[in-house]
């Protein structure tokens, strides 16, 4: 079945409408229809300031939206992924990979640090959407597994901030494995009595909603943010009848019951803070 | 069985099984033709073994898929004794395309689960084409902690295009059960053998396949992606499975390269759907050695085992 059909809307189109704030002075806001000065965007951490819509945002930036100001360091950073398989469609996954990773940023979908919240130590894991749709291969497994791991070694709580399509296609089987992999993980943290707190934001699909993503304590969604298992478009296509209105958003999933709150992401550190503040063991 | 559905590069063996059929008929009516009939039947086997030895990657996912090839209540029968299927999630409902219950292996109690094909079209639809809702997924972790419980392993058996993805599996949680399986399953106190015999399908897949031993049928395919899905996406063709089926590579073979299985299991000549008897014999020779050997570890050993294992599927450079 395909996870994919999100990536595909999105992999190679990191300029779409959706992602991040466009260029330019003044941007018409998705939410509203209304003319905002994109200056006005990018200081509400990319939140239109009139109606809420919620832009896409860079890992980095959120990063720092989120932890105590020089509080971070980052682990795994020259982790990058290999074409095992000689994986080639119209263009290799190598040059996949070499054009992601060209564009700046990042050496793969997901920054992992050690920061803190107003304080408490955390381990933290953002995952960038412009890199390849943010799929999980390898490298986003491996990396996301080790930030569970110091999570159980330091006793600090794991966050993990996803906007993925779902595993990566082309590490075929070994994608797939990076689900059972960072589960795994959950299952040792949780033995461990550790907090997790899964973030899911616009768009969560497949794979990653389909493994840790959805294995939260405490399961955020950012408001409107497309969640689930497969994409709109497969379902179509499989059901052969029009979605519900609202189908697979987050206020959608907070009715079936599939996530505890939404939280705007102008009120996430504080939250969060908040709810690590309550969930904390005293005696580690 | 006598096999009804043949897929397109079988029929030249077929075509020659009939003539060996006919002159075997002659043969009973009198005429001597047992050096005529053995040089053909030689003959039948050497093609049959060279297009099985070949096969691409597409015709092996064909043979996967098999409508002829054993199913999950198949294997059931011919390995186990004493099944007793049990139903439902105790939440929402039973789903057909997952079965599951105790039952007896070599004489030892064993808790066998399996994604259930349909052979004709009622069947199929009533297994939903192999293809779970969150139900299923749900019933079969309610089976593994009802293992766990009384002591008994866990053995699975996988084959499903992938997990169902309709609006109600969507809104009953498809993510958040697969999800919840991978997690508890790697913890299981108990020691799990999983047999991918037809189609490993994805998450769908996976839901049910975190163990300590993986076995998979030389002819069987897992994948991140169904070819056609993988072909959908990257050419917006869904009908060029056959390069995606290259591109992604599924079959036993490339698989084990990778570390992600432990073992092939033979199929006997022409493929599993050929013999059922056999091909269940040398599954259950398998599924037997490995037991043996799981059943020495310690319920915090099976843990750690099956940890080790699935950490170590990774490859990048640092």
């Amino acid at each position: 079945m395909s996870w994919f059909t999100k990536e595909k809307a999105g992999i190679e189109k990191s300029d779409s409408k959706k992602s991040k704030v466009p260029e330019g002075m003044w941007v018409k806001c998705p939410g509203c229809s209304g003319t905002i000065l994109s200056l006005d965007i990018e200081a509400n951490q990319n939140v239109c300031p009139k109606c809420g819509h919620h832009f896409r945002i860079d890992a980095v930036k959120r990063l720092k939206n989120l932890l105590d100001e020089g509080s971070w360091k980052e682990f795994d950073s020259g982790m990058t992924s290999v074409d095992f398989l000689e994986f080639k469609d119209a263009k290799s996954y190598q040059d996949r990979i070499n054009a992601a990773v060209a564009k700046g940023g990042s050496k793969d979908a997901v920054i992992c640090v050690e920061g803190a919240i107003e304080g408490t130590r955390v381990q933290v894991s953002v995952f960038d959407f412009s890199f390849m749709g943010g799929s999980m291969g390898s490298v986003v497994g491996e990396k996301i597994t080790r930030s569970i791991e110091r999570g159980i070694t330091l006793k600090q709580p794991v966050i993990i901030i996803s906007a993925s399509g779902g595993a990566r296609m082309q590490e075929s089987i070994l994608s797939l494995m990076q689900m059972a992999k960072t589960s795994a993980a959950l299952a040792k943290l949780k033995e461990a009595g550790v907090p997790f707190i899964s973030v899911l934001t616009d768009p969560t699909t497949g794979g990653v909603t389909a493994s840790f993503a959805m294995l939260g304590d405490i399961n955020i969604a950012e408001p409107k943010a497309l969640i689930g298992f497969a994409g709109p478009r497969v379902i179509e296509q499989t059901i052969r009848q029009k979605l519900p209105e609202g189908f697979q958003r987050a206020e959608y999933l907070l009715d079936h019951g599939m996530v505890d709150i939404i939280i705007p992401r102008i009120e996430m550190r504080q939250k969060l803070s908040s709810i690590l503040g309550m969930l904390r063991k005293t005696d580690f | 069985m006598a096999a009804q559905f043949h897929l397109e590069f079988e029929k030249p063996v077929v075509e020659l099984e009939k003539k060996v059929d006919e002159l075997n008929a002659l043969a009973k009516n009198g005429l001597d033709i047992s050096s005529d009939i053995s040089a053909l039947e030689a003959r039948v086997e050497e093609m049959r073994n060279n297009i099985f030895s070949n096969l691409t990657r597409w015709q092996t996912a064909q043979v996967a898929r098999h409508v002829n090839r054993p199913f999950t209540l198949d294997y059931i029968r011919l390995i186990f004794s004493e099944f007793v299927e049990l139903h439902g999630d105790r939440n929402f409902g039973d789903d057909h395309a997952i079965v599951g219950g105790p039952a007896r292996f070599e004489g030892k109690p064993v808790m066998v689960i399996g994604h259930q094909k349909g052979r004709d079209t009622k069947e199929k639809v009533y297994r939903n084409f192999g293809m779970p809702n969150p139900e299923g997924y749900r019933k079969a972790l309610r089976l593994m902690k009802m293992a766990e419980q009384f002591g008994l392993p866990v053995i699975t058996f996988v084959d499903t295009p992938g997990a169902y993805p309709g609006i109600g599996a969507e809104e009953r949680g498809q993510a958040e059960a697969i999800a919840r399986n991978l997690r508890e399953m790697a913890a299981l106190r108990t020691p799990i053998i999983v047999c991918v015999t037809g189609e490993g399908g994805s998450g769908g897949a996976l839901a049910i396949a975190v163990g300590n031993r993986i076995l998979m049928l030389e002819h069987s395919i897992y994948a991140v992606i169904s070819p056609e899905g993988c072909a959908a996406i990257l050419w917006s063709d869904g009908t060029k499975g056959e390069q995606a089926a290259e591109a992604l590579k599924p079959t036993a073979k490339d698989i084990i390269r990778l570390g992600v299985i432990d073992e092939i299991i033979k199929e006997p000549p022409g493929g599993a759907h050929r013999n059922h008897q056999v091909t269940a014999i040398a599954l259950k020779e398998a599924i037997s050695r490995n037991l043996d050997e799981l059943e020495k570890l310690s319920a915090d050993e099976l843990v750690e085992d099956r940890y080790r294992k699935f950490r170590a599927m990774t490859r990048c450079v640092e």
